[in-house]
């Protein structure tokens, strides 16, 4: 037997609706399975005029990952390690690898994922094209920092390895490109070296907005991982309570003699799933609110050196499957958004807004992100980050996002792409003022637009 | 491409001067539309419509479109969508004729069955079939209470609509999970120019409170859309009321 499907064994298209995260608008495309990088570039060329776009595991919000019409190349199934060294922590992973799947071979060798968002279900394909970024982006930056080359399948069919040094333009118009450029076959990626697999989290609850903007700026310089979550439905002197957690990876010194045997242990796996029965108004402002002060209640005010998982730090909510059906059937949008240090007041402004709004935003986070990359479309710079969570029946949400779009449009702000369902294509290019560059690039090596999304063509992108 | 709040960005309406419709883009333009095609028969209303939209923001074009000849229906509407993806297509053109003078003259009623249901049809087909290739898209049909059972004062204009009304409803079945979304819309006696002179029907209504629920109605995938929406109810009995008294009622 071969070690592989032949040559003439090609997988079938399925019709099939497709839509993110959020499980908003839906649309119908014939999607692709393909094993092997062979038929990766077999199915580029059945595409018809409706293009092609990868799809990693559906984590993106909106609808960069669909594509109407035309072809979807579900890259799970291209999940193979391809090289690893143990010396220096350089993997080559196939795009289809998940997050998850790194973590668990590679933290008994002592090594973590660069950088991981807050879900660890996603590929390094989706990693790539997003240009992902977690609690250490002011320490480490996004994901496409950790990158050091990647195989990329053109639209002419041709595979091109490439690096930040040898073709600036491609890699940097690819990462964080949303799989415009072409299909990412495998990436080499450096990782974090890593003593044990607990981290020694410190956590302290803030009373109001300016507490903990106070507190945050201080912690960026002193821990690799910070985060804060935000109980955006408190009001008046509350505005903006939040719980801050800061970590950093345990030394093997810091562990408990009985846990120093076996050091690197990782357990992932997940604990239930949401059954697909759950009525959409469940969450509101009052279950929310409920919600938000549990967890603001549960929080310590102030805990130091508490040794936690992987799973528990980084990826709280892997722990439920399926956890977007709780939103029910009409889904719901994540909105996330950036502006400068310098405009705090934009920030302040937002929070009120959305406090003032009584929309039930369950996970609000807030985060400081460091110096942004290069990436044409990469969304990260200097600033303050808020992401929010909104189910789409929430009255009154077109006007409420409308209004933040301004606020963040006129304090030199900008959406996070992968979080986007919704934006105004009008406001893309203010708020990606190097949008026309990239479209430069991609008009290179892919005139003719092989390679198009249900998101490119709502926000014009390519 | 419609976004996660449901908000279109494109619309097509076959039948470009419907008063209906027009407000139906009014409201969508507001939102998000961007791409507004008016395609009908070329006239200065239809000019002045395309206009009125043009100063609201929007792109504008006018294609010349007649129901009454199916033969062109297939080309028009490709023609416009091979200019890009249209998110909502709405079928709004018809004719009410004059029950009174049609039955005297059996060529005037078949014109009115041609437009209404003839070239529904053939529109309907041809925008669902290049909705099915783009994988997604509403075609929202406007037909009337006058389909839901036949009455001797317009049983000419309500048997077209309920040929028409019939044909969406199946339509609708036909294209479930190919990504396409098709509405029925079933106003009520409506205030417009093709009303004019009539009196004010029961539960008269008016073209902006259609266009309200035609915009609620796409926004959450229904598939059926009465106003104003009692008369959902008001014909769940009509219905089923024998025929006798049927016959005598003042409707």
């Amino acid at each position: 037997m071969s070690d592989g499907p032949s040559a003439d064994f090609f997988p079938a298209t399925r019709r099939t609706s497709l839509s993110g995260w959020g499980r908003t608008a839906p649309t119908v495309a014939d999607v692709v399975t393909p094993m092997t990088r062979e038929q990766v570039a077999g199915a580029l060329q059945r595409r018809s005029e409706r293009g092609v776009i990868a799809r990693g595991l559906g984590r993106s919000y909106g609808d960069p990952a669909q594509n109407g019409g035309g072809l979807v190349l579900d890259m799970t199934a291209l999940n193979r390690v391809l090289d690893a060294d143990l010396e220096q922590g350089i993997v080559t992973a196939e795009a289809g690898v998940s997050l998850d799947r790194l973590i668990e071979l590679f933290v008994p060798f002592g090594f973590f994922v660069p950088v991981t968002p807050g879900t660890r279900q996603v590929t390094v394909g989706g990693a790539i094209g997003a240009d992902v970024h977690g609690k250490n982006h002011h320490a480490d930056g996004s994901f496409c920092d950790h990158v050091l080359s990647m195989d990329l399948l053109l639209a002419d069919g041709t595979v091109r390895t490439v690096t930040p040094e040898d073709d600036p333009d491609l890699f940097w118009a690819t990462a964080g490109g949303m799989g415009l450029t072409g299909i990412v076959l495998s990436a080499v990626i450096r990782m974090t070296p890593i003593e044990t697999s607990l981290v020694s989290v410190d956590t302290d609850r803030a009373r109001n907005l300016d507490e903990i903007m106070a507190m945050m700026a201080e912690t960026d310089a002193k821990y690799r991982y910070t985060v804060a979550w935000l109980d955006c439905l408190a009001k008046g002197r509350n505005l903006g309570r939040s719980v801050l957690t800061c970590g950093e990876f345990a030394r093997l010194d810091d562990l408990p003699a009985k846990k120093r045997a076996n050091p690197l242990r990782f357990k992932g796996g997940t604990l239930l799933t949401v059954p697909d029965v759950v009525p959409g108004r469940l969450p509101n402002k009052f279950t929310m609110g409920l919600f938000n002060e549990m967890w603001y209640r549960k929080a310590p005010q102030h805990k130091v050196g508490q040794l936690q998982s992987i799973s528990a730090f980084f990826h709280p909510l892997d722990a439920v499957q399926e956890w977007n059906r709780a939103y029910g059937k009409t889904g719901f949008l994540q909105y996330q958004f950036v502006v400068p240090f310098e405009r705090e007041d934009a920030l302040r402004k937002a929070v009120e807004k959305i406090s003032a709004a009584g929309a039930p935003s369950s996970l609000t986070v807030l985060k400081r992100f460091g110096p942004g990359n290069n990436g044409y479309l990469s969304f990260p710079k200097p600033g303050w980050t808020l992401t929010l969570d909104f189910p789409t029946n929430t009255p009154g949400l077109a006007r409420l996002l409308r209004e933040l779009d301004e606020l963040v449009l006129s304090n030199d702000g900008r959406l996070y792409l992968a979080k986007d369902s919704r934006m105004d294509p009008a406001d893309m290019d203010r708020m990606y003022p190097r949008l026309e560059e990239f479209r430069t690039v991609r008009a290179k090596v892919d005139p003719d637009g092989v390679f198009v999304s249900d998101q490119a063509r709502r926000l014009g992108l390519a | 491409m419609k976004d996660a709040l449901g908000a279109p960005q494109s619309l097509l309406i076959l039948g470009g001067t419907s008063e209906i419709a027009l407000h139906t883009a009014r409201k969508l333009v507001d939102e998000r539309v961007r791409r507004v095609v008016l395609a009908g028969r070329p006239s200065d209303a239809l000019d002045k419509a395309a206009e009125g939209l043009r100063r609201q923001g929007a792109n504008v074009e006018v294609v010349a479109f007649d129901a009454a000849e199916p033969d062109t229906h297939e080309k028009v509407i490709e023609g416009v969508f091979a200019e890009g993806d249209i998110d909502v297509v709405l079928l709004a053109f018809g004719v009410l004729g004059d029950q009174e003078s049609d039955e005297q003259d059996p060529v005037a009623a078949a014109k009115v069955a041609q437009v209404n249901y003839v070239g529904g049809v053939s529109a309907g087909l041809a925008s669902v079939k290049a909705l099915r290739r783009q994988g997604h898209g509403s075609l929202a049909v406007i037909s009337s209470v006058a389909a839901e059972r036949a009455r001797k004062a317009n049983f000419i204009y309500g048997s077209s609509k309920a040929g028409l009304d019939a044909f969406a409803q199946g339509l609708a079945d036909k294209v479930h999970g190919t990504g396409v979304h098709v509405m029925v819309v079933r106003p009520g006696f409506v205030k417009t120019k093709m009303t004019e002179g009539m009196p004010d029907g029961p539960m008269a209504t008016t073209p902006d409170v259609v266009a309200d629920g035609i915009v609620k109605g796409l926004r959450k995938r229904a598939t059926t859309v009465w106003v104003p929406g009692q008369l959902r109810y008001v014909f769940s009995v009509l219905r089923h009321v024998p025929r006798p008294i049927f016959r005598k009622l003042p409707i």
